[in-house]
């Protein structure tokens, strides 16, 4: 264990450099993305532009830049050129929207991805497993920008059952925080839904052919018990990878989803911030959401471990 | 049916329905079972031996599988029982071993813990302190050293002959009078399968357990059974007591078998004989015997199937599918090659 969690530190500050790295270096190629310019505003002098440069440091090497604004993030003084407001305190503003959306949408289609891809391996071929494939199928197909469209159309703007965007703080009105994420977290879920009940499906299918699936026919166990103790806990080691992947990602912030329900997350930001070639933030956001992606892969290591026996960790888990 | 048969097997029947069309995968096979007894099933691969086997406890259901025909259990049909019926026979009267000890235990769980869930799902009221005991026991009788640590082994800590070992402990867990055991040594090693071989004799003398054992290995045939059948494209086209069929095999297919075996009491041959071709597919078997197109002694009337009957006069618990007379048989396997002529049984 201890091996394990040293290696994985160590393999963390590589990603979050490398990350980092990419980041800064495509920003300052791309074109029209001169930070002095944009400050300076439309009509900007040269003498301007020139003294913008001076006193953001435009002018330093690029290393030099990179090193400023790295030193900037990890002691949090990062300041936007957009606004030019602190942009730690943004993001920190962001994190309970997100958190909320994520987890949120996340227990939404565990539960019914592992419930449908269940019933669908159970009752193979069967009209309720033709039924939830095209469910899944159709949830996977939806684009999610149109999803929120049809569903803010129907259930907001026409009939007003519920709100149609705007976060509402959790410690402020637990209700009303949960009414106004409904829509989020349902288009959210849809999007993960059907595709992680069509894999649990076609792995437990893999694992009903298992020799010891009949081992455990053969000794008496009920056909629930082989199905659920043993089909399933072999069948969810994909999902628990694809979970962790997922979920990871989304904490760096859903970027559609939080734009169209105006849910003032981390993703909007970061959306705000491309939007407006802001580097500062798209730097910290974007170091943030790797964090979370590295993290959870680690999670899904020990997860792992604990469901299958035969894999230790800081051995045969890469 | 006789009064003393623990198992009677009627006319077994078992199709599959496949991408390549029906097939009937067990064609009629019929045997009796006494209390005690070890019949054992031969056969090459796709023979049908292991679909019998798996039938017998109704491992083989499925919305693309046809069985027919009739199996009893003291007397208690098993074809048409329902889930919970079946459920009850096995493990609790039937055990079942198979084939490869490294996948047939659930990876994710110890040892013990599935010794004693096969002991719960029959009694219910036994708590997992008393599961665990008892198959400390039982990792013990069957010769696992140390059952008190290794019970809380994963599979994937046993050796594959500890794990067929453990395989056997779970068959025997709540005592059954019959074991099926699949191709249980075809996966391990020589040594090992001495071993397990042995436990299974031990068994059968210690408890009277009847015991089912499919092989394609006539070698462990010799070592354990007393009755023999000899399945080839899902027909029995032989059966009879041990010594009958090693001493006065009548189908050319046993011919072959026993004509593959290395023996000891012989100079070695230059290459060991074996059957020419290969097994038919299911999906397009010959008409009339199926072993004809691989049978050096075809003749005119092979086109018509020849029906599993006694047709040695001194023998009437011995069947066998083939036209050829007794007689000619006889010559024809000294001509062969000494087929199981010496040492007649006495």
């Amino acid at each position: 264990m201890g091996r394990f969690v040293i290696r994985r530190l160590l393999g963390t500050v590589l990603v979050l450099f490398a990350v980092s790295v990419l980041t800064f270096l495509i920003f300052n190629v791309v074109p029209n993305s001169d930070p002095a310019q944009r400050m300076a505003g439309k009509n900007a002098t040269p003498e301007l532009i020139a003294s913008i440069n001076e006193e953001w440091g435009f002018n330093d090497s690029l290393p030099t830049q990179y090193v400023t604004m790295m030193k900037k993030i990890f002691t949090g003084e990062l300041i936007s050129y957009e606004g030019r407001e602190p942009v730690d305190e943004r993001i920190v503003e962001g994190i309970p929207a997100t958190l909320s959306l994520c987890i949120g949408a996340a227990v939404i289609w565990m539960f019914f991805g592992i419930l449908f891809g269940y019933l669908s391996a159970v009752k193979a071929g069967g009209w309720l497993d033709t039924t939830l494939t095209v469910v899944a199928v159709a949830g996977i197909s939806m684009p999610v920008f149109w999803l929120a469209a049809i569903l803010l159309n129907y259930l907001a703007y026409k009939t007003g059952i519920f709100p149609s965007q705007g976060y509402v703080e959790l410690t402020e009105n637990p209700l009303d925080w949960a009414y106004h994420l409904v829509l989020p977290w349902v288009t959210l879920a849809i999007l993960y839904l059907g595709f992680y009940s069509r894999v649990l499906r076609s792995t437990m299918l893999d694992v009903m052919n298992e020799d010891y699936v009949r081992t455990a026919r053969a000794k008496g166990l009920s056909e629930r018990r082989v199905m659920r103790k043993h089909v399933m806990r072999n069948s969810l080691i994909p999902i628990v990878t694809l979970f962790g992947l997922d979920f990871g990602a989304l904490l760096g912030g859903a970027i559609l989803i939080e734009k169209i329900f105006n849910l003032n997350g981390i993703g909007q930001y970061a959306e705000e911030a491309l939007a407006n070639f802001d580097l500062p933030p798209i730097m910290a956001i974007t170091l943030y959401g790797a964090f979370f992606v590295v993290l959870f892969n680690s999670l899904v290591d020990i997860a792992y471990a604990y469901l299958d026996p035969r894999i230790r960790l800081g051995e045969s888990a890469q | 049916m006789s009064a003393e048969s623990l198992l009677s097997v009627r006319d077994l029947r078992v199709g599959f329905v496949t991408e390549g069309g029906r097939l009937q995968a067990v064609d009629g096979v019929s045997f009796e079972l006494a209390p005690g007894e070890v019949v054992a099933i031969v056969g090459e691969s796709g023979s049908g031996k292991s679909v019998t086997a798996q039938t017998l406890i109704g491992l083989t259901r499925s919305p693309n599988s046809r069985i027919e025909g009739s199996v009893r259990l003291r007397g208690a049909e098993l074809i048409d029982a329902d889930d919970e019926e079946l459920r009850k026979v096995r493990g609790e009267q039937i055990g079942m071993v198979f084939q490869d000890p490294m996948t047939s235990f659930n990876p994710v769980y110890r040892i013990g813990a599935q010794i004693a869930e096969a002991i719960r799902a029959h009694r219910p009221e036994t708590s997992k302190a008393e599961g665990r005991e008892r198959a400390i026991e039982l990792l013990d009788s069957v010769g696992i050293p140390n059952a008190a640590q290794r019970v809380d082994d994963y599979p994937h800590e046993f050796s594959g002959g500890m794990r067929q070992r453990a395989m056997i402990a779970m068959a025997l867990a709540l005592e059954p009078d019959l074991l099926i055991a699949d191709e249980p040594t075809t996966a391990l090693d020589v040594t090992v399968q001495a071993q397990i071989l042995a436990l299974l004799a031990r068994l059968n003398r210690e408890r009277n357990l009847a015991t089912i054992l499919i092989t394609h290995d006539l070698g462990v045939v010799a070592e354990v059974a007393d009755r023999v059948l000899v399945m080839y494209a899902g027909r029995v086209v032989e059966r009879g007591t041990l010594d009958q069929i090693f001493y006065d095999p009548q189908h050319p297919y046993t011919w072959g078998l026993l004509g593959s075996l290395t023996r000891m009491d012989r100079d070695r041959p230059e290459r060991l004989p074996q059957i020419s071709g290969a097994p038919p597919s299911l999906l397009d078997l010959p008409t009339g015997c199926s072993f004809r197109p691989r049978c050096p002694h075809e003749f005119d009337r092979c086109t018509e199937l020849p029906g599993l009957e006694a047709r040695l006069a001194d023998a009437p618990s011995h069947l066998d599918r083939c036209w050829l007379e007794p007689e000619r048989k006889r010559e024809l396997r000294l001509v062969e090659g000494e087929i199981g002529l010496e040492a007649p049984a006495p």
